[in-house]
């Protein structure tokens, strides 16, 4: 059986044109997916992370069927997402962090009340699924607030809400937890797991967040340049990436920099205040117990590698070439 | 302060330099709304030779001088406050009122700016091929195009106070939009755009000279067409600035007003 | 574009064709942003009085012209109402339930065009109901009124197919003013920018009609009959009714042709809007 999403050497080219001095126009090809090829099987959850540029909505705009592709393969369910666009509509779910889909000026249940007769979701089974969405995003008293009186966070969950009261089979989330507190950003993972767990939703996940990859997605994919950079799994990337975790502590007073821990590289000091580099790939409570061993310790806390940087130190080379900034 | 409000004028002036494509595409509708009204106005004065004072020449000077003035004094909407109003539906406002610059005076320079390019990227073009179709007659000298184009800043003023005020109507009304429409209809008919001022009859017509829209075109209009002389045209400049102040303050107290009310709900 | 998958899907789930979920759309989208108004009730019922009012002035200038003359162009005041009110009361339909698609780029520029076609539903409809607002009724019922006072005042020997006629003309007037502005929605699709051309075409056209063809240029005449054929919505029918001859070289039978060139005007618009919609899913822009 093939996997549930399927891209074949995918490919979308666009033509830029510019203005170049006052009334010629310069015209130029940019591939912004440039040969992707991968497959995510059914009930998977895959990151798919890369820079801003790197082609990731474009990619999910063709698997939307919002684009159609210049070149490759493509089947999200076995359907070609460009030619049945609508048909496909009612089987995937979409959220934007960016943008929000619900009504602005209305209470909340009318926008799910809309989506309900759109999708033609059968009664019974819009009825539970509401009821599960927000038992379980904590929408109850939410659903007669008007949208433009939520908050962000609460904002966020009543557009995931929306996106699956039709039962996707896979969903696609584009920066679900940008701009959220903690507890916003992990009620939202928490959901996100649950609905994988239970329902069996493939979820495509783009994020700049580390961390919402790290505790939701098995597999993470990066791309750059419109080229599939990395695909495995959160671990492997880190070590490919080189890339390194900070612990940064709070000793009792200024004291010489902290160089006689294993593992760990002196980063730079601010009066008590130290910062450490240890690989990402390690675990830190070793670390952990070893500086609080020799050294007063009152606080600690430790810090994520970025996306970026990973990136950046995983390609340092072809970073620097000029290119265009795509959507 | 005023170097600020310099650079955002020029933003005003560059962001619609921008738009090239939607330049050219307004020209193409000014000149067609240019065509279609001359059209009747060469009817009217056929039936009716000198009507309200106007010769036929004066009449198609007059359709083209509309024409070119549409945006520039926002005969049509002031092509800010559907942005503004946004702003206030949104509550992105509160930034705005929370910035060190004052609300008005911003978008006064923005305005500024926006109509300054307008006059020069839209309002050239329908004069010009006005003038070639029809051949009317163009202001005897450099001082009398300096006149006009005083007559027009002024009017541009009244035209960002008006627009101003309607915008300020969101605060309360939280859906713009109906207001914008009245108050573009309004401005439509009471700036003489369809008909001149001059040829409205009776009370009617009185009244509507007396009205600030008359300061966006016809007063424009009326000072090209050389209609006043001495002292009448100091006259016609304190009638277009009276409106302005009184207006521009009227503006400022609504802008109060509105903070007060977004301090009191806290954004 | 996968038609026959798409009409076989349509059967398999048991669901009306393509204009039947159109419409369906369209009440859906139209009732939420009437719900959307509605929650601000008093600024719905000051701007609703206001704009119904205000929409009058446009009439009162043609008003004031026969106050200095008696007749434009040859045509009595009655006669050059029916035309107002003909012209007006289509444009008024054809703004109420497409107006919105003027404002097309914007969706487009900021994105939010792409949720719309995230949805199982027809683009078309999606965006000809955003933002639908129910003030626009104003300009039919004045256009209407017009429509009335002329028909009371004019003199026309009635006969049952003038009687027909007109409010065929009236209906196939707002078709053909949708059409146009489909047509013009769909060029925002590569022109974003130029959005503004459609207004002369839609609101250059509506003022144009509602004047005596005789006070304008032989070639702008030729020009709405044959290029952008607005002269079906109201001006050729309306001669006819008036018992007036056709302008020069237009034969007679073109009165009758309107529901004619609606339709072709639809296929057009269809045509160029599926091309748009093409032309945007390749380029994304």
């Amino acid at each position: 059986m093939p996997p549930f999403i399927e891209l074949d050497a995918l490919e979308k080219t666009f033509t830029v044109r510019r203005r170049a001095g006052l009334l010629r126009r310069e015209k130029r090809e940019v591939r912004a997916v440039d040969g992707i090829s991968f497959g995510v099987e059914k009930g998977e959850m895959v990151g798919y992370i890369g820079p801003n540029g790197a082609g990731k909505s474009t990619t999910i705009k063709m698997l939307t069927g919002i684009l159609t592709p210049s070149g490759g393969r493509l089947r999200v369910a076995g359907v070609d997402p460009a030619r049945e666009r609508t048909r496909l509509a009612r089987r995937i779910g979409v959220v934007f962090g960016q943008r929000t889909t619900l009504w602005w000026d209305l209470p909340l249940k009318d926008s799910y009340r809309l989506a309900h007769r759109m999708y033609r979701i059968p009664d019974d089974r819009y009825e539970r699924n509401l009821a599960r969405c927000v038992d379980l995003l904590d929408l109850g008293e939410l659903l007669d607030v008007p949208v433009r009186q939520l908050s962000l966070g609460q904002r966020m969950r009543g557009d995931i809400a929306a996106a699956l009261l039709h039962d996707p089979e896979v969903l696609y989330l584009d920066e679900p937890t940008i701009g959220l507190d903690v507890v916003s950003k992990a009620r939202v993972r928490d959901f996100l797991r649950e609905l994988n767990a239970t329902r069996g939703t493939t979820v495509l996940l783009t994020t700049h967040d580390l961390t919402d990859i790290e505790q939701l997605c098995s597999r993470v994919m990066v791309i750059d340049h419109g080229r599939l950079m990395y695909d495995g799994d959160l671990a492997g990337l880190h070590a490919v990436g080189e890339s390194e975790r900070l612990l940064m502590v709070d000793l009792e007073r200024e004291l010489p920099p902290i160089t006689d821990v294993p593992g760990a590289r002196f980063v730079r000091a601010e009066g008590p205040r130290q910062w450490l580099a240890f690989p990402a790939t390690t675990s830190a409570a070793p670390l952990v117990a070893a500086v609080a061993a020799r050294h007063p310790l009152l606080d600690l806390s430790v810090r994520e590698p970025d996306i970026e940087a990973v990136i950046a130190k995983m390609y340092g080379g072809t970073r620097d070439e000029r290119r265009e900034s795509l959507m | 302060m005023l170097r600020l409000y310099a650079m955002v004028a020029a933003g005003g002036f560059r962001r619609f330099a921008a738009y090239r494509v939607a330049t050219a595409a307004g020209v193409f509708t000014n000149t067609v709304f240019g065509f279609v009204l001359s059209a009747t106005y060469i009817a009217l004065w056929n039936e009716r030779p000198r009507l309200g004072g106007y010769s036929m020449d004066d009449a198609l000077a007059y359709v083209w001088i509309g024409q070119a003035l549409i945006t520039v004094c926002g005969l049509m909407g002031g092509g800010f406050e559907d942005e503004l109003i946004e702003r206030i539906r949104t509550g992105d406002i509160a930034v705005d009122l929370y910035r060190p610059a004052d609300l008005q005076a911003w978008w006064f320079s923005a305005n500024a700016g926006r109509s300054a390019y307008q006059l020069l990227g839209r309002g050239v073009a329908p004069m010009a091929v006005g003038a070639l179709v029809f051949d009317f007659a163009l202001p005897p000298g450099p001082g009398a195009w300096l006149a006009f184009l005083l007559a027009v800043a002024l009017g541009s003023v009244v035209g960002f106070a008006i627009w101003y005020l309607v915008a300020m109507s969101a605060f309360w009304l939280l859906d713009g939009q109906g207001v914008v429409q009245a108050a573009w209809l309004a401005g439509l008919f009471f700036s003489g755009m369809l008909l001149p001022l001059n040829v409205f009859p009776g009370t009617l017509g009185e009244l509507a000279r007396l009205l600030p829209w008359a300061s966006l075109l016809q007063v424009p209009a009326d000072v090209y067409l050389g209609k006043y002389e001495g002292w009448e045209l100091a006259g016609a400049y304190g009638f277009q600035g009276c409106w302005a102040l009184v207006l521009l303050g009227a503006g400022r107290a609504a802008q109060a007003a509105a903070t007060r009310k977004v301090v009191v709900q806290g954004g | 574009m996968g038609r026959s998958p798409a009409a076989d899907s349509r059967r398999a789930y048991g669901e009306p064709g393509l204009l039947g979920d159109s419409w369906r759309t369209y009440r859906m989208v139209a009732g939420m942003w009437i719900r959307s108004t509605m929650t601000y009730r008093s600024s719905f019922a000051l701007t609703l009085a206001t704009s119904f009012c205000v929409t009058f002035f446009d009439f009162v200038v043609i008003l004031l012209m026969f106050g200095q003359v008696r007749g434009l162009g040859g045509f009595s005041f009655a006669e050059v109402a029916l035309l107002y009110g003909t012209a007006g009361t289509s444009f008024g339909i054809a703004d109420l339930t497409m107006g919105s698609l003027q404002k097309m780029g914007k969706r487009i520029r900021d994105g939010s065009l792409d949720t719309f076609l995230m949805r199982p539903a027809p683009l078309l409809a999606q965006v000809a109901a955003d933002k639908f607002a129910l003030r626009r009724f104003g300009r039919i019922a004045q256009g209407l009124m017009v429509l009335v006072w002329g028909l009371l005042l004019v003199d026309v020997a009635w006969t049952p197919l003038k009687a027909l006629l007109l409010p065929v003309t009236v209906a196939c007037g707002a078709v053909i003013f949708g059409a146009v502005m489909v047509l013009g929605a769909s060029t925002q699709f590569w022109l974003q920018d130029a959005a503004e051309v459609t207004n002369s075409f839609t609101y250059g056209g509506n003022t144009l009609l509602q004047y005596p063809p005789t006070i304008f240029a032989q070639e702008l005449v030729r020009g709405v009959v044959y290029v952008v054929p607005l002269a079906f919505v109201s001006w050729l029918p309306a001669l006819y009714v008036l018992g007036r001859p056709a302008p020069a070289g237009v034969p007679g039978w073109a009165a009758f042709a309107s529901p004619l060139v609606a339709a072709v005007c639809c296929g057009a618009a269809g045509l160029a809007w599926r091309a748009g919609i093409r032309s945007y899913r390749s380029t994304g822009s």
